[in-house]
């Protein structure tokens, strides 16, 4: 029975209301996200004019680069930008993602402290405009954008990159959130599978619920070892809001938003996910389904605000972490959110 | 939403493909195992000879007919600007060919198909007249006389005379008379001769043992004895009595195979191939019979025919994909890649389309790797990558036949373009996401295109696939099934394995 030690049964999924790969394909994904709307979510230039339009905040936007021939002019675009991130418009799965934290004379430098060269930066442009990074290695766009100060209040949390906020939004209401710490091990990238931690959020409150790395429950971030207990959201309302406005903004009944906090314009939309991963179960430690099947039977024509309010109200759950200032107290048995 | 339609399309998909399986195994008697095929020979004779150029050319040749163990199908001949007649002579057939000027050096071929039919009986055979005017020069004479005696004395009727005398004649036990009648004579007259004197009718006839594949084979004598109406076989070469189910009798009338004027330098060689058919396919291949209701894939030519047998293997492929990704949650680089691989396998044999498989994509990684620092545009690097797979498919290639190694040649039945994608695509995987997801993609391709080959290698899958145009309707209705599966995957039993833990 040892080789089953590490698998469990589909009748114990079931219960714990997880959600596979096929049942979010055919069930949610082919039901409610249309695939002519896909292109507004698959291109983040795109989703960043609707989302101006839409009054929702986005990073700046230092310019786009779309020929060859542009290449050569990148380093006038860059003057006077000390940090910006360069990332395709339709790159998947954080894909083709490059992070300049400052320049320093002619050297670019990563937050990791890899200093690059004009060139290396001119060739990954190349690159993102190839197709190199996208679906189906279509030729692409590269889109610049100023670099989000992130809110000091999470420094203690994070390793190198940004960490950013993955809210699942379904017919508009918020569902599930988490946010994905980068660490060592995935490289600055806020990737789960790569390495990064994810801390499941309480949707009512922004509070930290769980932390996992590796598909692993962890307390703590596993560089800076500060614990995750105490971690919680600001403008967590905020950002519960915009994430919901994004229903009315693409349309798509199913998708994974991805927002950052800044310093100085609070929450902001980074992007849009039509195809969000099911990783964010594990960060929660609860299945998906009850909460689905729940927003499924709501009417619809809701405002975002109700929606929210709505989500806090059944989505509230109590934190799983231990508390290092509290004793180190074992977390006693969490009874289930209220999402009958 | 209902799904009412959804499952009316499947079950209309399954009722039709199971009704014209059905349809075609009772009205064609196609059988549903490869077990009840039936095994055709096609035989090619090629005749060459130098036509002298100063008289007219006549070749005549025998040619072989219904016999036992063999059922003449079809006969073709290729013979460009020769007159052409078929003629039964001395109860054989022989074909004429004729033509007023020839040069030079000439090719003439005949193809025949046999059906190989277990019952099949030969037209009744007369027994030779023995020949009387048999006359021995000295000392050849009692010799013998007294190589019959020998074999008489220790033998009960005309086969057992016949294996003793062939058995004195051979190896371990030629005695001096047989030595000195080997020096005048050949083996083959020579038996005849000796049976005939002593009053058995026998004859020489030509057979060809068919085996698969071969070439330039050409044709053996054996002696035909005969006792009252039976008749049986002797090799003259070991005495072995009886027929071998794989000998074809091409001329059996005791005349010359082959018969060539106004030519020198004649000869006939013979190539032969085996393949399946369907007992009923092959049963009507020979009534010629070709009805628009006969809708299937042996109503095409035969090249054609072997195209679509793989062809009509790839959705068994594509299902083995199917199921590794929907219910076991596999991942592959590129969804049908391993289908292409695993065709591939098909044409190389697995383990050596492994061991190949891995050394190009191995290599290619390493150049690959190297190509990145040039700062290429995609469209050029891939295309580097591809003549870099090409380079290496060549190099292995030449390597593997120096060192004697045939099976590597096989490597060129890889596609190449699909080669240098995947190459591509795990070298930018190993980049952004480390070896490891290199070895898992990478692993689950292979482990997909073993299990897909093994699928469409099976015999059996082979011949339903190809025979039974249906079971494409039915792949289809349970490909649209597993289209609607929204349980959980095999993997994500172990994925989610932690959140069921507290």
């Amino acid at each position: 029975m040892k080789a089953l030690a590490g698998w469990t049964s589909p009748g114990k999924l079931r219960i714990k209301g997880i959600v596979g790969m096929n049942r979010r394909n055919i069930r949610y994904i082919g039901r409610y996200n249309n695939r002519r709307l896909y292109p507004l979510v698959d291109d983040k230039l795109k989703t960043k004019l609707l989302a101006q339009e839409y009054g929702i905040t986005t990073p700046a936007l230092i310019g786009t680069v779309t020929t060859q021939f542009g290449v050569k002019h990148i380093r006038d675009m860059l003057e006077g930008h000390a940090g910006f991130v360069i990332k395709p418009a339709k790159g998947s799965g954080g894909k083709g993602i490059l992070v300049i934290e400052h320049t320093d004379q002619d050297a670019y430098i990563k937050p990791s402290g890899v200093r690059l060269t004009l060139e290396d930066i001119e060739r990954h442009v190349s690159n993102i405009l190839s197709g190199l990074y996208s679906l189906g290695g279509t030729p692409d766009v590269a889109v610049i954008e100023a670099l989000i100060n992130f809110d000091e209040r999470l420094a203690e949390y994070t390793y190198e990159g940004v960490p950013d906020i993955r809210v699942i939004v379904f017919k508009g209401y918020p569902v599930m959130a988490m946010m994905r710490l980068s660490t060592a091990a995935s490289d600055g990238k806020a990737n789960l599978h790569q390495g990064a931690v994810g801390v499941g959020l309480d949707i009512s409150s922004g509070a930290a619920i769980r932390g996992v790395q590796f598909d692993r429950t962890r307390h703590d971030h596993p560089d800076t070892g500060h614990e995750l207990a105490s971690l919680r959201i600001p403008d967590w309302h905020t950002l519960l809001v915009l994430a919901a406005g994004c229903f009315e903004m693409t349309g798509l009944g199913y998708i994974g938003t991805d927002m950052v906090l800044d310093r100085d314009h609070g929450p902001m939309l980074l992007e849009l996910n039509a195809r969000p991963g099911l990783a964010i179960q594990m960060a929660n430690g609860e299945g998906l389904r009850r909460r689905l099947d729940l927003i499924e039977a709501q009417p619809e024509g809701q405002t975002p605000e109700a929606r929210v309010d709505f989500a806090k109200r059944h989505f509230a759950r109590r934190s799983e972490l231990e508390r290092s200032d509290e004793g180190r107290q074992t977390p006693t048995n969490v009874p289930q959110a209220d999402t009958r | 939403m209902s799904r009412l339609p959804f499952y009316l399309i499947v079950g209309l998909l399954l009722v039709a493909g199971v009704a014209l399986s059905v349809h075609r195994h009772v009205q064609f008697e196609v059988p549903w195992t490869p077990g009840e095929q039936r095994e055709v020979w096609e035989v090619e004779s090629q005749i060459t000879f130098t036509a002298t150029g100063d008289a007219p050319v006549l070749v005549d040749m025998a040619l072989p007919t219904n016999q036992r163990g063999f059922r003449l199908l079809t006969e073709n001949t290729a013979s460009p600007g020769y007159g052409l007649s078929f003629v039964q002579e001395n109860g054989g057939r022989r074909a004429q060919w004729s033509i007023r000027e020839a040069v030079g050096s000439q090719q003439l071929y005949y193809t025949a198909q046999f059906l190989v039919a277990p019952g099949s009986r030969p037209p009744e055979i007369s027994p030779p007249p023995l020949r009387e005017d048999i006359v021995w020069e000295r000392p050849y004479d009692t010799a013998a006389v007294q190589v019959i005696e020998r074999a008489w004395g220790r033998s009960a009727n005309s086969f057992t005379f016949a294996r003793e005398l062939i058995r004195d004649f051979g190896d371990e036990r030629q005695g001096e008379n047989a030595r000195l009648l080997l020096t005048q004579y050949e083996r083959g007259p020579l038996l005849v001769r000796l049976l005939n004197q002593a009053g058995v009718p026998a004859r020489e006839v030509s057979g060809l043992l068919l085996e698969d594949g071969r070439r330039r084979q050409s044709l053996m004598t054996w002696v035909q004895v005969f006792d009252d109406d039976e008749w049986t076989l002797f090799d003259p070469r070991s005495g072995e009595q009886g027929h071998p189910d794989n000998l074809l009798l091409w001329e059996s009338t005791g005349q010359a195979v082959l018969e060539v004027q106004g030519g020198t330098n004649s000869g006939v060689t013979f190539s032969m191939l085996t393949h399946n058919q369907p007992a009923a396919a092959a049963v009507r291949n020979q009534l010629d019979e070709d009805s628009l209701l006969n809708f299937s894939i042996h109503s095409l030519p035969l090249e054609d025919q072997a195209l679509f047998q793989t062809i009509l293997l790839i959705p068994i492929g594509a299902l083995v994909v199917v199921l590794l990704r929907v219910l076991v949650g596999i991942k592959t680089s590129g969804t049908f890649m391993p289908v292409l691989i695993a065709l591939a396998f098909i044409q190389t044999t697995l383990v050596t389309g492994l061991v190949g498989f891995l050394l190009v994509v191995a290599v290619g990684l390493v150049i690959r790797n190297y190509l990145s620092y040039l700062n290429l545009l995609l469209v050029a690097r891939v295309t580097a990558v591809i003549i870099t797979v090409i380079a290496i498919i060549s190099a292995f290639s030449v390597l593997s036949y120096r060192f004697g190694l045939n099976a590597g040649l096989t490597i060129t039945f890889f596609p190449m373009i699909i080669l240098s994608w995947t190459i591509e695509r795990m070298s930018i995987l190993w980049e952004e996401e480390g070896p490891k997801q290199v070895l898992i993609q990478g692993g689950g391709s292979l482990v997909t295109a073993i299990l897909a080959y093994l699928a469409m290698n099976n015999p059996w899958i082979r011949h339903i696939t190809f025979n039974f145009l249906g079971v494409q309707l039915i792949l289809m209705a349970m490909i649209l099934l597993l289209g609607n599966y929204t349980g959980y995957r095999l993997l994500e039993l172990r994925r989610f394995k932690p959140v069921t833990e507290d």
